[in-house]
């Protein structure tokens, strides 16, 4: 007698991946169908860190709503602070003074060379480094965190810049401690470039996985490095200046073909011009000079207006856009954050790769799950 | 090949580098001047009795309302001792809510609060979150030891 056996019949499994899951980079989670080893379709949830930010800061005057954005984008604090107080200042048609702006390009670039640190040690983890680029990245980090803790005195959460210019002076040796840490991270740049770039291993896992074209990322909203590795020049320090960032000469580093291993590139080159712009802006640093407008309200009230001021955050374009009605507090606040904006490319992205590659497609999108659900 | 040899020679270069690394619960690195840790009350030395007169401006511009203020007559005004009409009762800052914006330490008009930069202000965990909720002493217990030197008046 012949037991007939079927044909093993091939079906397509849902895989939860998430929310607590240490490559999702803090609590995300998306369903992936998958056929054997290639994902056919991608669902992401969002929405496990919403905490209302936006609404929260509407409650809160032009200073306390500070301290909220350093809490929303906690890898680049400055960026989130400089876009707020941007909005508040051409709403209110404040004259920021040049020292406080120099020194606000100067923090606002470190704060990307260490996100970019932390970008670069939490893709390595994703890639199966398992923690080696961790350690080199974070040591780097630590040491720029340092500098932000003697200016402003906190380690992650600023709360530095003011509606009009900065909370208080710099530190006395801020210019001589700023040039040592650049020494450091330039060292820490070359060493990372080293562990990573040429290793074959760390190479056959990134390229070719998760492309892009120009169209495709245009089409799909993305800014920052991942829109610039798919090969589209547009950078807003260069291309709408704000801030002093007119007077600086630096390149925007573009990619080819668009790939994860093309938007590490991109970080790492982006790290080096940041070097080079903040060298500049300590050569153009007034050495003295008010740091916020002589003329400043105790209370700040803006006419009502709306207005939104973007910046080139780390992971592209932060914007506030703020409504006012008149008085202390914005009536509607809404925060564009990269993040959330580059998230939803996560599915096109995905579809057709191998399982495997998925965490390396979220990996190299370096989102921040807290400004994603703000 | 030579790439994963370039990245083993990065490691092993890095072999000979000095330690950067604080062996924590031990040894303390030590913290900035400005470093702000958790709003703590000042004790004015010339008159025995704490520079804060319990005005409110404080719990008024905190973001979190995570301060409540009592005020009452000071009696050492009426004996002639002091200046201060007013001074502070009660004072409760519930550290569990503090968000460290240094904003109260901006608005007060007579440099009563002030933001612990030392380590005392930073190992502050406890068991119950009840026991985060500072009261008048415990506010003021710091800068009554001469613990802190409030670097940051804004």
């Amino acid at each position: 007698m012949v037991v007939e056996q079927d044909a093993p019949e091939i079906v397509d499994i849902p895989i939860n991946m998430g929310p607590q899951h240490p490559s999702t980079h803090g609590v995300f989670r998306m369903v992936l169908v998958v056929s054997g080893e290639q994902v056919l379709d991608v669902t992401p949830h969002i929405g496990y860190m919403h905490r209302g930010g936006e609404k929260l800061m509407e409650t809160m005057d032009f200073r306390q709503g500070i301290g909220y954005a350093d809490r929303t984008e906690y890898l680049a604090q400055f960026s989130a602070e400089l876009a707020y107080c941007l909005a508040v200042e051409r709403l209110m048609d404040i004259e920021v003074p040049e020292r406080a702006q120099y020194i606000r390009v100067i923090l606002t670039e470190l704060n990307r060379l260490s996100s970019h640190f932390m970008f670069m040690g939490a893709f390595g983890i994703d890639s199966g480094l398992f923690g080696t680029s961790f350690t080199y990245a974070f040591r780097e980090r630590e040491y720029i965190q340092d500098v932000f803790e003697e200016v402003s005195g906190d380690r992650l959460m600023y709360a530095y810049f003011r509606v009009g210019g900065l909370a208080w002076e710099v530190t006395d040796n801020f210019v001589e401690r700023v040039h040592e840490v650049l020494k450091s991270s330039a060292q820490g740049i070359q060493d990372l470039d080293d562990l990573l770039t040429r290793n074959e291993i760390f190479v056959a896992r990134c390229q070719n996985i998760g492309a892009f074209t120009a169209q495709q990322a245009i089409a799909n909203g993305l800014s920052g490095p991942l829109l610039r590795a798919s090969g589209v020049p547009w950078d807003l320090r260069k291309d709408e200046p704000y801030s002093v960032y007119d007077r600086f000469k630096f390149e925007v580093p573009v990619g080819h073909y668009g790939d994860v291993y093309d938007r590490y590139l991109v970080r790492l080159e982006e790290m080096r011009q940041s070097i080079k712009i903040i060298e500049q802006a300590l050569e153009q640093l007034p050495p003295e000079g008010p740091i916020v407008p002589e003329k400043m309200p105790r209370r700040l009230r803006t006419p009502p207006g709306e207005v939104y001021a973007k910046v080139e955050a780390p992971r592209g374009e932060w914007g506030v856009y703020l409504v006012s009605k008149g008085g202390d507090k914005p009536y509607r606040l809404k925060m564009r954050s990269p993040s959330f904006c580059n998230l939803s490319a996560l599915r096109e992205m995905t579809i057709g790769q191998y399982l495997a590659d998925a965490v390396m497609i979220l990996g190299s999108m370096d989102i921040v799950l807290c400004c994603v659900d703000r | 090949m030579l790439g994963i040899l370039k990245s083993m020679g990065m490691t092993a270069r890095a072999c000979f580098r000095k330690p950067v690394t604080i062996e924590y619960p031990t040894t303390h690195r030590e913290i900035a001047n400005r470093d702000r840790a958790f709003p703590i009350l000042i004790w004015d030395e010339e008159h025995d009795e704490p520079f804060c007169t319990g005005c409110h401006a404080c719990e008024r511009a905190c973001p979190v309302e995570c301060m409540t203020v009592v005020m009452r007559d000071n009696p050492k005004f009426a004996a002639g001792e002091s200046k201060r009409r007013k001074i502070i009762d009660e004072f409760w800052i519930d550290y569990g809510r503090c968000m460290r914006c240094n904003i109260c330490v901006e608005v007060c008009n007579f440099e009563a609060i002030g933001m612990n930069n030392t380590w005392a202000g930073h190992e502050l965990s406890r068991y119950d979150r009840g026991d985060l909720v500072m009261d008048l002493d415990m506010l003021l217990s710091q800068s009554k030891k001469k613990m802190v030197d409030p670097g940051l008046r804004a």
